[in-house]
């Protein structure tokens, strides 16, 4: 069974968020688990303000099919015409998230840049999606879901599934 | 076994038609007013638009006239996408007799996904629901005297954008409430999101005998109707529904069932006032009630387009 350590995983994507950060960067976090990391990045990183959340939900590919999936709403606190957003998400598999928030951001603005780090690549892209940087690389059969657990202490950690 | 009971719930119980607020699961209606809430945020962007309805359409068939209604539910698709056609079908098939399947079943070969429907006589969206192919989705907005769900649905909106939550309040809906099909569809609502007092208030001759055993309270006198109320909904005096003398006359009826300042002053202190509009100013409402710090007329318009872009997004997305 793979084990993957969310807390050591998130110390690296620190480091790499910290790296690839542009001056005057706005964090931005996919909803849920994206939202959780970007909320203590920016902590972390001793950024000013709120990061931003943002929900797939409007843009997804799968409406016609899976119906309207539940969400907090994309909420923003910042202006993002002309600003360097820096995309965060706890794991990139098909890219389709990544590629509904990215539809979803430019309906509030157009922004100066767009990157994305992640803590977990598994493959699996459908689409030409990639993140500038990823903690961990791994291969996941189609058939197992990784998600990314909050505590209450505020703790990370990853649980994989047999997807139902 | 649900959508056997329910026409408007698929197997899973999910929502694939609104007709009627009677008999949705509270489950339903809170998650149709969550939505509502996202797609109220969607007001605040530079794209007033999402694309959840691309490349669906939306078929506005009004049997009955209405101006609010049919616009609210023609700009709530087009913020989803969707391509809208508007019918007025009282000048048009059925002045040619041409029956009501025939027209679902013609409007049906021109691939429509959705009817939004308001039509005089109760049961029709039904009709329409139970006739259409099973991709096609229908929305009840006003048949006959029996529902106005997304009317139920904002009004629910509304009191909970205001009051947070609704299990201690008092809801007085005041007037016509014998023709009313938003005080059957809010009391419905109400009921099943856990109002604990909802008080029906008018004259005998329009109120309901049989509401007592919905849980209403029915007082005939206004002061002891809307005394102590969080929210006081009044409805609009239905005239072109009125058939016989059932008030003596409209003063009459302001009289004793206007709301002026002074029998708002009963209610609490941070009531809020609502109305489904249009408002006729002097007859059931005083203008500077209708205009004052209690009303949350407009507000409900506003948050209108929101739940109808919700209600029309839950039923797209979800399969029969």
């Amino acid at each position: 069974m793979l084990q993957l350590d969310a807390e050591a995983l998130y110390a690296d994507l620190r480091q790499g968020v910290r790296a690839l950060l542009p001056p005057d960067a706005a964090l931005v976090g996919i909803w849920s688990g994206g939202a959780w990391l970007a909320e203590r990045l920016q902590r972390d990183l001793g950024l000013p303000g709120e990061p931003g959340v943002i929900s797939s939900t409007l843009h997804r590919d799968d409406f016609a099919s899976r119906g309207l999936a539940g969400s907090d709403p994309t909420l923003l606190p910042f202006a993002i015409d002309d600003r360097h957003i820096v995309l965060i998400d706890d794991v990139i598999y098909t890219g389709r998230t990544i590629r509904a928030v990215v539809n979803e951001l430019f309906d509030f603005g157009r922004p100066a840049s767009v990157t994305l780090a992640v803590l977990v690549d598994r493959g699996g892209r459908q689409l030409p999606v990639a993140a500038a940087y990823a903690a961990a690389r791994i291969s996941l059969p189609a058939s197992q879901k990784l998600s990314l657990a909050r505590a209450d202490d505020g703790r990370f950690s990853f649980a994989v599934k047999e997807a139902g | 076994m649900l959508s056997r009971r329910n026409p408007q719930l698929n197997s899973h119980g999910e929502l694939i038609h609104l007709l009627s607020i009677e008999g949705l699961p509270r489950a339903v209606l809170t998650q149709i007013l969550d939505t509502a809430g996202t797609f109220l945020s969607v007001n605040d962007r530079d794209v007033k638009k999402v694309p959840l309805l691309r490349g669906k359409s939306v078929f506005n068939l009004f049997f009955e006239n209405s101006t609010r209604t049919r616009t609210t539910f023609e700009i709530a698709a087009k913020r989803l996408s969707a391509d809208v056609i508007n019918l007025d079908i009282n000048k048009s098939s059925t002045a040619k007799g041409e029956s009501l399947l025939d027209t679902i079943a013609n409007l049906s070969a021109m691939h429509a996904d959705m009817f939004v429907v308001r039509h005089s006589e109760s049961g029709a969206p039904y009709l329409i629901a139970q006739h259409c192919a099973p991709h096609v989705h229908v929305v009840n907005a006003g048949d006959g005297r029996h529902a106005h769900p997304t009317q139920g649905l904002l009004d629910m909106y509304t009191i909970r954008h205001y009051k947070r939550d609704f299990t201690g309040l008092t809801v007085a809906i005041v007037g016509d409430i014998v023709h009313s099909r938003v005080a059957r569809s809010d009391i419905h609502a109400l009921t099943t999101l856990g109002v604990p007092e909802i008080r029906a208030v008018g004259p005998k001759t329009l109120v309901p005998g049989d509401l007592g055993a919905m849980g209403v309270r029915v007082c005939h006198d206004m002061a002891e109707g809307i005394r102590g109320a969080d929210v006081i909904i009044m409805l609009r005096l239905q005239n072109e529904r009125m058939s016989g003398a059932m008030l003596p006359s409209a003063g009459e009826f302001y009289k004793s069932y206007g709301l002026t300042p002074e029998k708002l002053a009963l209610a609490k202190p941070d009531a809020i006032v609502m109305h489904p509009g249009p408002i006729n100013r002097g007859v059931e409402i005083a203008s500077s009630v209708a205009d004052g710090t209690h009303s949350v007329i407009l507000p409900q318009v506003t948050f209108g387009i929101a739940v109808r872009m919700a209600v029309m997004s839950t039923i797209a997305g979800n399969q029969a």
